[in-house]
């Protein structure tokens, strides 16, 4: 089997989100990179499969040079090569347009994703990618198995889970608890210095979509604290203050 | 400007999202066909009018109200043609989500999805959409003809002054192919509030002790009609079911209501929270940071005052 897990380079959990240049560029002072937290459990699963089958592990990203490092972290958790599809991941058609391009030529049998991105959080790359292919996309999964050329998935949906079952090829959007992340060891590190990086030229794409600029949501008001012993005022002011009771 | 509504059901009735979507369709102008896919009660069709539906399709097909990804996918594409809609608008669901982006790269339309509030048309077509988790907004130009968008709850109000809608039966195009995903099973929790879909959540952290004390929350969440939720931690020891997780790594929920007791207001439990219109956080500690990010706040012991938050809404019904 030949996997592919495409993976976001995105600001850790916990950074501040700002903006630059009159809202119209991300601020990267001071943030710290990681493989965004639902593509890691894609990639945690996809080494897993790769173990038990035997099978080849691409990971590919679309970004500028800077992701290196995150690609490279992807190499050091398992994968065994890697792409950079050079170009700025400006919107999902975009990107979704790559992914697919790469995923064609290279003739993938299981495509693995996180369930969305945690900075544009659309959600809908592998949908995108699957219809661009003509194949089934499912997400938000949180259990793959494969057995030959058919997977049984757990998708989740509102109040419960669904199982499902499907012929390969497949594009899978991935979340917890599909696997558990995976921390690179030093062996993993020091091979994923050499393991090949290929980096490819960005194909045109008109996506019918221009990002115009950011918005930092209004600050929050003063948190107004009620006694213990007062409950009741609370009731009070949800329902004449707040207005949502 | 003609917009298509694709409007989800469960259980026979219209899901609330899916109300808001029409709504939403209405807010923005254009005439509005609302349509919808497998067994729906005929009354709550007809209801789609009163919201603002001038014309409402059903594709009664059992095998379609199964929720299978593709197969809508190609009934909507094909409805888009049919009724030569320019706009697509569906609510954010693990159904609409999906199907929306399959539908745009077939029809190679403009996709928005997270959309916060009403497209600004005055000079072109712009939508605001919810990124970083919640953290941030961003305006996004739509330049293709056919638009797609994708809106998040809350985002128009709903508003109920029309008539009921004439039914009009609609003959759905899709092939086996669309079928290639095989459904073999399905649990939902039933007869309780959905959590994506709630008004009010009340949702508990690891301070709540044990999953033998939830009964305090739901006893709570009854009384509001609420949805019960909770941390990543209470659903990773399996306290709680896993679709109940809300956060970075979990649902995102955009409540008119959320109470918080004993969770601590991690930023990545504030990610999937940040978009609620008002936060009641109750903690022993009077320095859990989640008071910085709430509108009302309570220092205490959370199992005398859920007890007594619970009676005082119910004397104040
Ligand atoms: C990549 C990543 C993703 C994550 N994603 C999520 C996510 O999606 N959702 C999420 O929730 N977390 C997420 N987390 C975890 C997050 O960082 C916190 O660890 C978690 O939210 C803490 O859960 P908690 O508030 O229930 O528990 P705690 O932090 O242990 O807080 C318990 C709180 O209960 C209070 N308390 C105790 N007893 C009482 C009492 N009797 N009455 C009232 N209050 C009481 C305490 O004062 C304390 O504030 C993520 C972490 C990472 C690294
Ligand atoms: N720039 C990118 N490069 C590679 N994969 C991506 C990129 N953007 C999104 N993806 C994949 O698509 C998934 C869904 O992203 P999104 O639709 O943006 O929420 C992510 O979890 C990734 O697996």
């Amino acid at each position: 089997m030949k996997i592919l897990v495409c993976i976001t380079h995105v600001p850790d959990t916990t950074s501040k989100i700002n903006f630059k240049d009159n809202n119209t560029k991300f601020d990267n002072s001071g943030v710290q990179y990681i493989i965004g937290p639902y593509d890691d459990y894609a990639l945690a699963r996809a080494v897993e499969l790769k173990e038990a089958t035997g099978s080849s592990l691409t990971v590919l990203n679309v970004g500028l040079a800077e992701t290196e490092p995150t690609i490279r972290k992807a190499l050091a958790i398992g994968a065994d090569d890697a792409i950079r599809v050079d170009a700025d991941p400006v919107d999902s058609f975009f990107v979704a347009s790559q992914i697919a391009a790469q995923a064609a030529a290279g003739a993938y049998d299981l495509i693995l994703m996180g369930r969305e991105s945690i900075d544009y959080n659309s959600g809908v790359v592998h949908s995108l990618v699957g219809e661009m292919l003509g194949i089934p996309s499912i997400s938000p999964v949180m259990k793959l198995d494969i057995s030959g050329n058919v997977a049984k998935l757990t998708r989740e949906i509102e109040g419960g889970k669904e199982l499902l079952e499907v012929s390969l090829p497949l594009v899978a959007g991935c979340q917890e608890p599909i696997a558990e992340w995976k921390i690179p060891n030093m062996r993993g590190i020091m091979s994923a210095r050499t393991k090949p990086l290929k980096v490819v030229q960005a194909k045109a794409v008109d996506s019918g979509v221009r990002l115009l600029k950011f918005e930092l949501p209004p600050p929050k008001g003063a948190v107004k604290m009620i006694p213990a012993d007062q409950v009741a005022q609370l009731v009070t002011l949800l329902k004449t203050e707040a207005k949502v009771l | 400007m003609a917009i298509l509504v694709f409007v989800e059901s469960a259980d026979g009735k219209i899901k609330k999202t899916s109300v808001e979507a029409v709504c939403y369709a209405r807010a923005m102008g254009g005439p509005v066909t609302a349509i919808a896919l497998g067994t729906v009660d005929r009354s709550e069709l007809e209801s789609l009018g009163t919201y603002g539906a001038n014309k409402v399709l059903h594709a009664s097909d059992e095998k379609l109200g199964q929720g299978v990804i593709q197969a809508c996918a190609s009934v909507l594409a094909r409805a888009m043609q049919d009724e030569q809609s320019d706009i697509l608008v569906l609510a954010n669901s693990s159904l609409g989500t999906p199907v929306a982006a399959r539908v745009a790269a077939r029809i190679n339309a403009s996709l928005a999805s997270n959309v916060v509030s009403l497209p600004d048309t005055s000079s072109g077509f712009v939508v605001k959409k919810s990124i970083y988790t919640g953290k941030a907004f961003s305006y996004v130009e739509l330049t293709h003809p056919k638009k797609i968008i994708v809106i998040r709850k809350n985002a128009v109000e709903v508003k109920q002054d029309g008539n009921p809608a004439q039914v009009t039966p609609y003959k759905a195009a899709y092939s086996d192919g669309d079928f290639a995903v095989r459904v073999l099973s399905s649990e939902k929790a039933s007869g309780e509030v959905l959590l994506p879909e709630a008004n009010i959540v009340v949702s508990g952290g690891r301070g709540m002790k044990g999953p033998e004390n939830w009964h305090m929350l739901e006893d709570l969440a009854r009384t509001l009609h609420a949805a019960t939720a909770c941390s990543k931690p209470v659903s990773d020891i399996g306290w709680r079911p896993h679709h109940e997780h809300v956060g970075q790594t979990g649902i995102k929920v955009a409540p008119q209501l959320y109470i918080a007791v004993g969770i601590s207001g991690a930023i990545q439990h504030l990610a999937g929270v940040n978009s609620s219109k008002c936060i009641v956080v109750i903690n022993k500690d009077p320095e859990a940071p989640f008071f910085k990010a709430a509108d009302y706040g309570i220092v205490g012991d959370a199992f005398e005052i859920i007890p007594k938050l619970t009676e005082a809404i119910k004397a104040a019904k």
